[in-house]
């Protein structure tokens, strides 16, 4: 785990990180940094296109649930008006559309993330605290095959960063 | 978007660091809240224990307690839920529509407001359901299928409202419960208690800040806020429809889903203000709730206030121009009739007194801008009684007109709801934090480091242009 004061520091060092060859590397900051899913390598497009499918769904659902009960499972005349009355059922279908993305995406947000996680290592190292507040933390994993305790410490202290290990 | 030309000291003032900033907002919560927030639960709580009683006596004794009749049917039960809806509306407002637009001004009031809007549309979702008379019924509103092998109506506006406050309070909910999510990780490391830290822990579902994490979050809390945004303007119309689809003179008129979406922004910020004022003085948070941020929610109050008093005007040209004898009938009924006080307060206070926020003295003084928006609350409810109660007074046959007299039972809820919306709220901002830390963290990083970091960045060109990173608040 190491420590960096700014996230400019941290977005330089990543790409020097990578390009010593470590893999399995994650950062943790206290608030989102521009850039720094792309420094990574782990930009996540996913989520759009969920939001769009579950829109389809959520309205032809909604409007499928209108069209069906008014027209075929209780038909209702009302002063001779149609029982398909289509832009009558355009509020519900908005809703429906916007409940479903909205629900659907909290669940696969947090799916994505593998949340809820009950406890994760990081969380350990003594510093992780300052993560959330002022420090941008870069955490290199010890199966990475290039990592090596004593090497990496040091090569991750000449990037200007405070350093410390976190047992599992 | 070029950061405000004085943005690196107006909107958080005072020499911060990240952790001195983090420290305060998170201060709220870890200290011993202000002497104030004693006396405010204990009213909040007997506020509560009264709109429980008066909705028990609802229950044993019916709708007869009420001060409802024929032809006002729809008395004070639904101008409170119109007017609580529309209080509501700041907070998606500030929390959403500001997203999409990088205003930077909303960080330090989006979770206020969102609570805010959260304790408001449940005061206003009492309302309907206890006024529907036999309410342990209430879920035959909802698309099930049951042995009567019946259907919801779903062509009426009555119908579209059940839908469109339920998605509304869920997304509400959901979205002010994203936002919490970073803050109560903070919250959980920072816990001195095993119980604190085991609490915050779970509803902080594991959050570790990760930068993949919050690549993901940010992209889906866009996509939300993008999403909130018409739903938002979609609440209040439908609510409007309810009005509108009715033939009752002074309801049946094109204009008024947009009249009451003006009308609930002017009042849900008009609410926000009232709230903000003393809070920001209580929790001594005047370094990042700054005058600049009361000035700008003034103006926004201004500009839809100034949309509500443009429909009033319109309201009476359509009336003439219709030449339809109840619509005209139906005006000077309101003129001069029995509730004409009602009216013309209504008129003072939302087209005449609201002309004071043009004047940047106005919009500077605390007390000023605190009894505006108070006022501002009190218009927007008369509105309302007019609207309701005043047309339902008299609509065709003159035979069937009869006023409305409220019951204790009516005032009853109304100020009940007031004791639970604050005990709602007290109790959230000391078990959360109001303001949004992980934001302040974020805005605090956008106004000063990269000023700083954008001089140094022209001469070596290691980083991202200053215009691309001040604005860029979505994800990276």
């Amino acid at each position: 785990m190491a420590y960096f004061k700014t996230p400019e520091e941290l977005l330089e060092a990543i790409p020097r990180v990578r390009a010593a060859g470590y893999r399995y590397l994650e950062a943790y900051t206290p608030f989102p940094v521009e850039g720094l899913a792309d420094a990574l390598g782990r930009r996540d497009e996913r989520i759009p296109w969920i939001a769009f499918s579950l829109g389809v769904v959520g309205a032809l659902v909604g409007f499928g649930m209108q069209a069906w009960t008014q027209v075929v499972g209780y038909p209702l005349n009302i002063g001779g008006k149609p029982l398909l009355a289509w832009p009558a059922y355009v509020p519900i279908t908005f809703e429906l559309t916007i409940l479903t993305i909205t629900l659907g995406l909290f669940v696969s947000l947090l799916a994505l993330n593998n949340l809820p996680l009950a406890y994760h290592p990081v969380t350990q190292a003594p510093g992780y605290r300052q993560a959330l507040t002022d420090h941008f933390a870069l955490y290199l994993e010890a199966r990475d095959p290039r990592f090596d305790l004593e090497a990496t410490r040091a090569f991750l202290q000449t990037l200007g960063a405070e350093v410390e290990e976190v047992s599992r | 978007m070029q950061a405000k030309p004085t943005g690196d000291t107006t909107l958080i003032q005072g020499e911060h660091t990240y952790q001195s900033l983090a420290d305060k907002l998170v201060g709220v919560v870890e200290k011993p809240p202000p002497r104030i927030w004693w006396p405010l639960v204990l009213l909040g709580g007997l506020g509560t224990a009264f709109l429980l009683y008066a909705i028990l006596v609802t229950f044993l004794q019916g709708l007869g307690t009420w001060g409802i009749n024929i032809p006002v049917a729809w008395g004070f039960d639904i101008v409170h839920f119109v007017w609580w809806i529309g209080i509501g509306h700041a907070g998606t407002l500030i929390s959403a529509i500001l997203v999409l637009m990088r205003q930077d001004w909303r960080d330090s009031l989006n979770r206020l407001t969102e609570v805010m809007t959260l304790f408001a549309v449940l005061c206003a979702a009492i309302f309907p359901l206890i006024h529907m008379g036999r309410p342990q019924y209430f879920y035959w509103l909802l698309p099930y299928p049951n042995s009567l092998a019946m259907w919801p109506q779903f062509k009426s506006p009555l119908a579209w409202d059940v839908l469109a406050i339920m998605t509304y309070l869920t997304i509400s909910t959901l979205f002010l419960y994203l936002g919490l999510i970073p803050d109560l990780a903070l919250l959980r490391e920072r816990a001195k208690s095993r119980l604190a830290r085991a609490f915050y822990g779970a509803l902080s579902l594991g959050w570790t800040g990760s930068a993949t994490h919050w690549h993901r979050y940010r992209a889906a809390y866009v996509l939300l806020a993008g999403l909130a945004t018409p739903v938002v303007i979609s609440v209040h119309s439908v609510v409007s429809l309810d009005f509108a689809y009715g033939l009752v003179p002074g309801w049946h008129i094109t204009v008024f889903p947009p009249f009451f979406a003006a009308g609930a922004i002017y009042s849900g910020f008009a609410m926000a203000l009232t709230l903000i004022i003393p809070l920001r003085k209580w929790y001594r948070l005047e370094e990042v709730i700054t005058l600049r941020h009361l000035d700008w929610m003034a103006k926004v109050m201004l500009a839809s206030g100034l949309g509500v008093a443009y429909i009033y005007l319109l309201e009476l040209f359509v009336a003439w121009y219709s030449a339809e004898p109840y619509e005209l009938r139906q005006q000077a009924w309101r003129f001069n009739g029995p509730y004409a006080p009602y009216f013309w307060a209504m008129m003072l206070i939302n087209v005449g007194i609201l002309q004071l926020l043009w004047f940047p003295r106005f919009r500077h003084s605390l007390p000023w801008l605190f009894l505006i928006s108070v006022l501002a609350n009190v218009g927007m409810w008369l509105e309302r009684y007019v609207i309701v109660i005043i047309s339902l007074s008299r609509d065709f046959l003159p035979s069937s007109a009869k006023l409305f007299h409220p019951t204790w039972v009516d005032w009853g809820l109304f100020i009940g709801t007031f004791g639970f919306f604050v005990l709602g709220i007290a109790l959230f901002i000391r078990i959360f934090p109001p303001i949004a830390v992980a934001e302040m963290l974020h805005l605090l990083h956008k106004l000063r480091f990269h000023k700083e970091e954008s001089h140094a960045a022209r001469s070596d060109g290691l980083l991202q242009n200053p215009r691309g990173a001040s604005g860029g608040d979505s994800s990276g």
